[in-house]
């Protein structure tokens, strides 16, 4: 465990010595910040309402460009070789990239406590939405996460990882959308693949296993992809 | 200490290692040689345990690589090809992360880090980003990272290319002075380096194994004939003739040299030196002799005629 603390720390440190960590926390800020402060002030709505429908979509495309470079880089540099001849394991690899972007994106997450805090002092909140929306976002950006560095570990070119990784979030956030053009059974299906369906359940307040359930397994299933594609050993 | 067994390794339909089997015994330096594509960095691939071989077994002081992996892992050090490291790291945490991945004791970590700072020369770097660096300080990062652990083992692919003659000399000592406690592989197509830092060679070309001996051994087995130049003053058709119906060694060639006279090239059976012979040969035939000398065959000679 320690090898993959490590493994994750270098990828944090890497990602705050770049500007990467810096545009993404700024940026995201500003868009929340934007749409909260305009309800709050011009609307006179305390309310997080937007915030929680917008990170998801904000998130879709941010997630895929902050792990776009995760494996794919390391492929095109060669640095791949050398990590995977270290005395570890490919899953501590994984874990390791897969938990420095976790740390990001709740970082994130995190820092719109300011305006939980903000609401929760004008008013009165519903704070088992409020709670269950946090905890659908998070759960939500480690999902979005592990579905990036999947796609970054399919080929050394980040651009192709990014399309990827938008393509197969944004497909799976739009499955419970489709439903009314499809038989009942199906539509069933696709509603409980989808990810926004389960989101907007966590929204109401209601914590549901089913809920938190799916969200990990998507993490999972992704993780483990991205370890069968370590196992190849791709040039 | 290493023992690879009638390895393997597939590429899809295409075969890079065929059956390829060596032992490496421990505190040898040993010199892999051989054209680009040959096999030699799959090869290590396979040692390093970062491919699985696909026919045959390497045993890493006695344990398996696809078994035991980790532990094998632990007592080699790995320099790929072209070096690469993270290169937005500066050069003192890239020594730590490596320090720390190689599962170095945190209290060993700052002295093991100061010695391989002294022993690859890195003192003037160390707060550099590793992408500011020349190529010759990212292979002594590099060489430092596969250090850090003290591992037995050191595999290192092509270690020297691309650097220039004085970098060169410095790896190349480096390597020697490594190589009388450690067991070293190290690939490379530079022949010089191979005669000067290595205790055997390996020739492989088109993944199958052409040659393993000393690089003394080599040279005897392969070219089994003796070669000697001979310079001699005008009087060519006379020495043509006479060399012919001497008849003691071939005429290989023959050619102007700058200075007025003309080098020939013999090549005889090395049973006896016929240098003395050919001396006493000018001198009855009133040649003038400029130069008489015997040509080794060199390493060079004997990979072009087991690679080409």
């Amino acid at each position: 465990m320690k090898e993959t603390w490590t493994l994750a720390r270098r990828e944090l440190n890497a990602a705050f010595d770049s500007p990467t960590a810096y545009v993404v926390l700024f940026v995201f800020l500003l868009i929340t910040g934007w749409f909260f402060g305009n309800g709050l002030f011009l609307e006179h709505v305390a309310s997080l309402r937007t915030v929680f429908s917008l990170a998801p979509i904000i998130f879709m495309f941010f997630v895929p460009a902050i792990t776009m470079a995760s494996f794919a880089e390391e492929r095109r540099g060669g640095t791949l070789e050398l990590l995977l001849t270290l005395p570890v394991r490919d899953w501590q690899v994984i874990l390791g990239k897969l938990l420095a972007v976790t740390i990001l994106l709740w970082t994130a997450i995190g820092l719109t406590a300011v305006y939980a805090l903000t609401i929760a002092g004008l008013g009165n909140p519903d704070n088992g939405a409020v709670t269950g929306g946090y905890l659908g976002l998070m759960l939500l950006s480690l999902a979005y996460g592990a579905i990036g560095m999947f796609s970054s570990s399919l080929t050394r070119n980040q651009i192709v990882a990014f399309v990827i990784g938008f393509a197969l979030i944004f497909t799976l956030f739009m499955l419970d959308k489709i439903t009314a053009f499809l038989p009942g059974a199906i539509g069933g299906l696709l509603e409980y693949l989808s990810i926004d369906f389960h989101y907007q359940n966590l929204l109401r307040g209601v914590i549901d296993s089913r809920d938190i359930l799916y969200y990990l397994s998507v993490t999972l299933v992704a993780c483990l992809l991205t370890a069968y594609n370590l196992a190849r050993r791709p040039e | 200490m290493i023992e690879v067994q009638q390895l393997t390794k597939r590429y899809g339909a295409e075969i890079a290692v065929d059956k390829i089997s060596f032992n490496v015994k421990k505190g040898e330096v040993l010199g892999f040689l051989g054209p680009n594509g040959a096999g030699k960095t799959t090869t290590m691939k396979v040692v390093t345990c970062y491919l699985p071989p696909s026919g045959g077994q390497v045993l890493v002081d006695g344990m398996n690589v696809t078994q035991e992996a980790l532990a094998v892992r632990e007592r080699i050090g790995y320099l790929p090809e072209n070096t690469p490291l993270y290169r937005e790291m500066i050069t003192y945490d890239y020594l730590v992360f490596a320090a720390e991945m190689r599962g170095v004791p945190s209290e060993k970590q700052s002295r093991r880090i100061a010695e391989m700072t002294e022993v690859c020369g890195l003192g003037d770097v160390l707060a550099k980003r590793i992408d500011t660096l020349s190529k010759g300080y990212r292979q002594r990062v590099g060489l430092a990272q596969a250090l850090i652990h003290d591992p037995p083992i050191l595999i290192l692919d092509e270690p020297t290319s691309g650097l220039d003659p004085n970098q060169i000399v410095e790896i190349r000592h480096l390597i020697t002075a490594l190589g009388r406690e450690k067991t070293v592989i190290l690939s490379t197509h530079i022949l010089s380096e191979v005669e000067a830092s290595c205790d055997r060679v390996l020739i492989i070309n088109n993944g199958t194994l052409v040659a393993d001996g000393t690089p003394a051994e080599l040279q005897a087995h392969f070219m089994g004939r003796q070669h000697i130049q001979l310079g001699i003053q005008g009087k060519e058709d006379d020495v043509l003739s006479t060399l012919e119906s001497w008849g003691k060694a071939q005429l290989t060639g023959h050619q102007a040299d700058h200075n007025g006279a003309i080098l020939y090239d013999l090549s005889a059976d090395p049973s006896d030196d016929l240098r003395p012979e050919l001396f006493h040969l000018a001198v009855e035939k009133g040649w003038v002799l400029t130069e008489l000398h015997g040509v080794q065959a060199d390493l060079e000679d004997v990979f072009r005629s087991l690679t080409t």
